[in-house]
């Protein structure tokens, strides 16, 4: 394990974030800051409360994992489909480094970039609503681990992808869809019998109930059930991943 | 013991390709080694197997006694690869993407050493600019520059001069020879005979997944090298008179020069006999010169044996 390896390689993904550092941080307040205008202040106004808490801080935890959730899973795809795609890839295979090294310094890249952007929307948000987080703590190890366990799954979506249309496809496809129906912007309770059934098989549901558990102190499903949730993405994503390393798939021929 | 010793390697790739068809081949230290072949011939894949960027289907490779599968690591901090693509990230500026090829092999921060490079490849007023703004030999360049920056004692220049041109062709094989002579063992692929035969000590020529030979420049040459013979005439002729049918004569310059190949190899050149049988059909010559044959011709002549 070369740690000075693995800090170039992460020093480098971080340096092209900041090289766009603008671009890469105003989108996603400006969106952010839209979702609280329609759904907090026009939408909001006429819903009281969900789950006993104020609309516009409900939506809050939502919103923060919605866009950590695709950060995470675009920078970790596009993070390595970027050297494979100019063909720079041939020196990390060159180099004295393990594909556990180039792993952690992608994803870990793709994390960091997510977790900067889930903190400024967090942040942006205080302008728009009041907030009160019960567990700091926990909902820090929520978001800390959905931006790891994304980032992962993008790494893997970004060494599958042979172009930019599958690059896209994934979370396009998937991602988005499980997000929104995550119950970002409402209680899964609220929908009825069967597809509050269906909507359990979401895994995203696991995440955003348990973030806001540490936001508010009420869950849709016990935190424990959360934390075991996102414990089993993140080590099904390292499965995948160690069997790209072990079989070179798309990458070492 | 040889830097690179490749024994028996195969290589078929998932196609069903067979690029590489047991290649065996030892490198000694501080040579330049040319690898001469035609598109297709298995020089890119020999050299990624090498390097670590596909696998071998079968057999060894060790590079400074380490097996490059099993001990990779050890294996890979000898190599330093020019890849033949001008693959670089188009937005990050040269300094810092040579710094970070130093890093990504485990090497300890070293402006001084990146500098040294830079400068070396005459890159150091182009350090803060952007790849893409860049012409096709700068880039080339860089690419030398991100190879050299882990102090590698091997180094593997994949067509370095391909569509490069022919001033900048002769600074790159400058800058080989400044390599070598600092002890650096570099092997080179190439189309252009004249740059292995300009540069190399030693050639071998692949082709079809196999190696043909590999052998010292001076005696491939030599060994393997036709001559042509060349008779310039005082007085043109119209034809090759018919008492020297037997040594295919050739006629140019309007009848002024006649044109002998021999080969060098063989006991007898029969020049003698020629230059005798040249005066007793009353010829008189006026200037006779002698030219090795290129590698070009050996090689088009070994590729064409084994077709």
């Amino acid at each position: 394990m070369s740690p000075t390896a693995i800090w170039t390689m992460y020093l480098f993904e971080m340096s092209r974030f900041f090289r766009s550092l603008v671009q890469s941080l105003i989108s996603p307040v400006i969106s952010t800051s839209l979702y609280f205008v329609v759904f907090g202040a026009a939408i909001g106004r006429n819903i009281d409360e969900m789950d006993g808490i104020p609309y516009g801080a409900f939506i809050v935890p939502g919103l923060v994992m919605l866009s950590v959730m695709t950060q995470s899973v675009s920078n970790g795809s596009f993070g390595i489909y970027f050297p494979k795609f100019m063909g720079t890839i041939y020196e990390q295979l060159s180099a004295p480094v393990s594909f556990l090294e180039i792993v952690i310094a992608y994803a870990g890249a793709a994390a960091t970039k997510a977790l900067l952007i889930g903190s400024i929307i967090l942040l942006t948000s205080t302008f728009f609503v009041e907030l009160d987080i019960r567990h700091p703590l926990m909902a820090a190890a929520f978001l800390l681990l959905t931006c790891i366990s994304f980032s992962l799954l993008g790494f893997i979506i970004g060494i599958w992808a042979e172009n930019f249309e599958q690059l896209q496809l994934v979370p396009l496809l998937v991602i988005t869809p499980l997000v929104f129906l995550g119950g970002s912007f409402y209680s899964v309770s609220l929908l009825p019998g069967i597809w509050h059934t269906i909507s359990l098989f979401n895994p995203v549901v696991y995440l955003v109930s348990g973030f806001r558990w540490a936001f508010f102190g009420t869950a849709e499903v016990p935190v424990g059930l959360s934390l075991l949730a996102i414990g089993a993405f993140t080590a099904l994503c390292l499965l995948v991943i160690w069997r790209i390393f072990q079989t070179g798939w798309r990458i070492r021929q | 013991m040889p830097i690179v010793s490749v024994q028996d390697v195969k290589k078929t790739y998932a196609s069903g390709f067979e690029a590489l068809k047991g290649v065996s081949l030892d490198i000694e230290e501080g040579e330049i080694l040319a690898l001469l072949g035609p598109n297709g011939a298995g020089k890119t894949t020999l050299i990624s197997s090498i390097c670590g960027i596909t696998r071998p289907s079968s057999g060894r490779i060790l590079v400074g006694g380490h097996d490059v599968v099993s001990d990779y690591r050890n294996a890979r901090r000898l190599i330093g690869l020019v890849p033949q693509e001008l693959n670089l990230e188009p937005f990050a500026p040269v300094g810092p993407a040579v710094a970070f090829s130093r890093g990504l092999f485990g090497m300890r921060r070293d402006p001084d050493k990146v500098e040294q490079v830079l400068r070396q490849l005459s890159l150091w007023e182009k350090r803060k600019s952007r790849m893409r703004e860049l012409s096709g030999g700068m880039k080339r360049r860089v690419l030398i520059a991100k190879a050299l920056a882990h102090e590698p004692r091997v180094l593997f220049l994949d067509e370095p001069t391909a569509g490069v041109d022919v001033e900048l062709r002769r600074d790159m094989w400058n800058v080989v020879a400044e390599l070598k002579k600092q002890g650096v063992t570099i092997i080179l692929t190439t189309h252009y005979i004249e740059e292995a035969e300009a540069i190399a000590d030693r050639i071998g020529v692949i082709n079809g997944g196999r190696i043909l030979l590999v052998e010292d420049k001076a005696s491939l040459m030599a060994r393997m090298g036709r001559k042509n013979l060349s008779v310039h005439l005082r007085e043109p002729v119209a034809a090759v008179p018919a008492s020297l049918g037997d040594y295919g004569l050739e006629l140019c310059n309007g009848g002024r020069t006649l044109i002998y190949s021999y080969d060098t190899k063989s006991d007898g050149t029969g020049i003698t006999r020629l230059l005798s049988d040249l005066q007793e059909a009353g010829l008189s010559m006026r200037d006779l010169e002698t030219r090795q044959s290129s590698l070009e011709d050996i090689f088009v002549d070994l590729v064409k044996e084994q077709a």
